[in-house]
């Protein structure tokens, strides 16, 4: 087992990887900004490096800071969290060049996931079922475009292969739009990430967000730990998440889980990973995978009571996984809310002193946050300050608490998202479950206009 | 050997709250830390000087300085740009780039920050006296770390 690993990350998942390898008998080494050095993860690690100023590119997209400051402390591994390094191939790769432990897939899978093309062929022969698009680097001859577009049939979305995470894609309704839409994403997707490549989809009208949780390990072991609905989203920006999916019927989703669970055998998958679908009348769409922990890992930590971040440090460490599929039991209903600071309706940011602060609690409630009282939101990074997890035996009861909870948190000095979520956990058809990645974005362009 | 790194968050802890003396002793280890006026620091004993605004224990002769440094430290701070390990020469064994009272001009080489295996030369920003070095040979440094004084 590793002595000491290396956080190589910030906010509220810095803190969720600190208190695994706590558990775990692990010395934690925190790098941080200067903007966070006085952060609470930053004060209960056994060692921490300032690695740059605030900006990011300086810091915590700061390659060589980082792996220095794995030099000077000893650390043996590396975890890169969610966003920043987390999916770079390149750093990955360093990493293991300079003899770390990367606590994450291969870069070779990393790389492989991380063009968007690459990715849905990939999956295409691990027989996972994909959103009908062309698969290959858009061409240049607009003629070409303008048959390729009429072929899938309208409305299609053009997407950044070098992109994801809802970044770089345009939907085009007609063929007048579709030449600009076209030379639009490729400058966008060179700008954005060096790479103008781009491709085409059928754009799904009014589907929902369902994904898969696997977890691998270096031993072709493979288990799907089940679903996430994140349909309730802005601008592709996931605000709430639960798990199980509503009105999905147990059997398919264990069919398309299983099915992702090959596909990681196949391509020799290793750690945790997400399986990213587009659900609509009863068929997943493949569009995209993520290779590393994500945001809203805690809804399936409590429905089938794995720790997901603690299982990444195991496989890592050349573990096999303890658990086969048929040991993975789904119990109860979970709801993740994400605690922005920004105001609740216009969503511009509200960075500040935290003055007061009171998390909430009781039976089924689980808040993952790095934020206290007087702590100071810096601007320079997401908004997101926490996350609020409500469980319990059935969806109903998970919403109960939920709204106990949102109504117990204290967050004053800043403006945070709860009256969103508020809003939102006493909306009728989100309470029938079910809704669609649109859904969000009607219902605050209603909100607006009643404003 | 008391760690390098926690006495120099006891001398800021010290400069930041202005309480005036600070001992903490742990096992066998004792820090004694004593905020007096800088004229401490540079304190020869030549020549007199008349009128000067010291403290009433000017008098006293200057702490050793193995047990502690006084908290007050001015002049410019030469701040680490990036993490990596301390050394104050170009190779082992060789000499070092400066020496404490050594006059330096800006661009001069004060150290080297090795990071990733690469050399990295950090040169003086200002004209002046190395002050106080603040670092070890061979310590690791953070970025924005103090490592000179320069006056």
């Amino acid at each position: 087992m590793f002595e000491k690993i290396l956080i190589a990350n910030r906010g509220e998942i810095a803190l969720r990887i600190q208190r695994a390898c706590r558990e775990l008998g692990i010395k934690t080494v925190v790098v941080h900004s200067v903007a966070d050095a006085e952060a609470k993860y930053v004060r209960l690690s056994d060692e921490s490096v300032c690695i740059g100023p605030p900006p990011s590119a300086e810091s915590y997209l700061n390659i060589p800071a980082i792996i220095s400051a794995a030099e000077v402390t000893d650390a043996e591994a590396i975890h890169p969290g969610y966003g920043f390094l987390s999916e770079n191939a390149d750093f990955a790769e360093r990493v293991e060049r300079s003899g770390f432990v990367f606590i994450g897939p291969r870069p070779d899978t990393i790389r492989l996931m991380g063009d968007k093309v690459s990715a849905k062929n990939a999956m295409k022969k691990a027989g996972i079922p994909c959103v009908p698009g062309y698969d290959d680097p858009l061409p240049e001859d607009p003629k070409e475009v303008r048959r390729v577009a009429r072929e899938l049939g309208y409305p299609v979305i053009i997407k950044a292969a070098g992109g994801g995470g809802g970044r770089g894609m345009r939907v085009v309704h007609t063929e007048a739009a579709l030449a600009n839409a076209v030379q639009m994403t490729r400058s966008e997707a060179q700008s954005a990430f060096g790479n103008p490549m781009v491709y085409m989809e059928k754009f799904l009208e009014n589907p929902r967000h369902i994904e898969i949780q696997v977890m691998a390990d270096s031993y072709r072991n493979a288990v799907h730990l089940g679903e996430r609905d994140c349909s309730m989203q802005r601008r592709h920006q996931k605000i709430i998440e639960e798990a199980p999916a509503p009105g999905i019927s147990r059997r398919i989703v264990e069919r398309i889980g299983e099915r992702c669970a090959e596909a990681c055998r196949k391509i020799g998958y290793r750690g945790a990973g997400t399986f990213e679908f587009l659900y609509e009348k009863g068929e997943f769409f493949f569009i995209e995978m993520n290779t590393r922990v994500q945001v809203e890992h805690p809804v399936t930590e409590m429905v089938t009571g794995i720790d997901i971040v603690k299982q990444q440090i195991l496989v890592a460490a050349g573990e096999k996984l303890p658990f086969k599929q048929r040991d993975i039991q789904f119990r109860g209903h979970a709801l993740e809310c994400r605690i922005n600071a920004e105001d609740p309706f216009n969503l511009t940011p509200s960075p500040g002193r935290i003055t007061s602060f009171h998390a909430p609690g009781g039976p089924g409630i689980r808040v993952d946050t790095h934020v206290y009282h007087n702590y100071f939101v810096p601007p320079y990074y997401d908004s997101m300050i926490g996350k609020v997890i409500a469980y319990g035996d059935n969806r109903e009861q998970a919403f109960a608490r939920m709204n106990i909870a949102l109504s117990e948190m204290v967050v004053d000095g800043i403006k945070t998202n709860i009256p969103l979520h508020q809003e939102l956990l006493h909306d009728a058809a989100f309470i029938r479950g079910g809704t669609t990645i649109h859904y969000l974005e009607g219902k605050l362009a209603a909100l607006r206009k009643t404003q | 050997m008391v760690d390098l790194r926690k006495l120099k968050k006891l001398i800021e802890l010290v400069q930041e709250s202005g309480i005036a003396e600070l001992e903490i002793t742990e096992g066998e280890e004792r820090v004694r830390i004593n905020r007096t006026g800088a004229a401490q620091v540079a304190a020869p004993a030549a020549a007199p000087v008349p009128a000067a605004p010291a403290p009433a224990g000017a008098g006293a002769p200057p702490a050793p300085a193995v047990e502690a440094k006084p908290a007050e430290v001015e002049g410019h701070l030469v701040k680490s740009p990036m993490v990596g390990t301390f050394y104050r020469s170009p190779s082992p064994g060789a000499k070092a780039f400066v020496e404490l009272g050594q006059a330096v001009s800006e661009g001069d080489t004060l150290c080297i920050i090795e990071a990733m295996k690469l050399l990295n030369e950090i040169e003086s920003d200002k004209a002046g006296t190395v002050k106080a070095i603040l670092v070890e040979n061979g310590q690791p440094v953070e970025f924005g770390q103090p490592l000179f004084v320069i006056e």
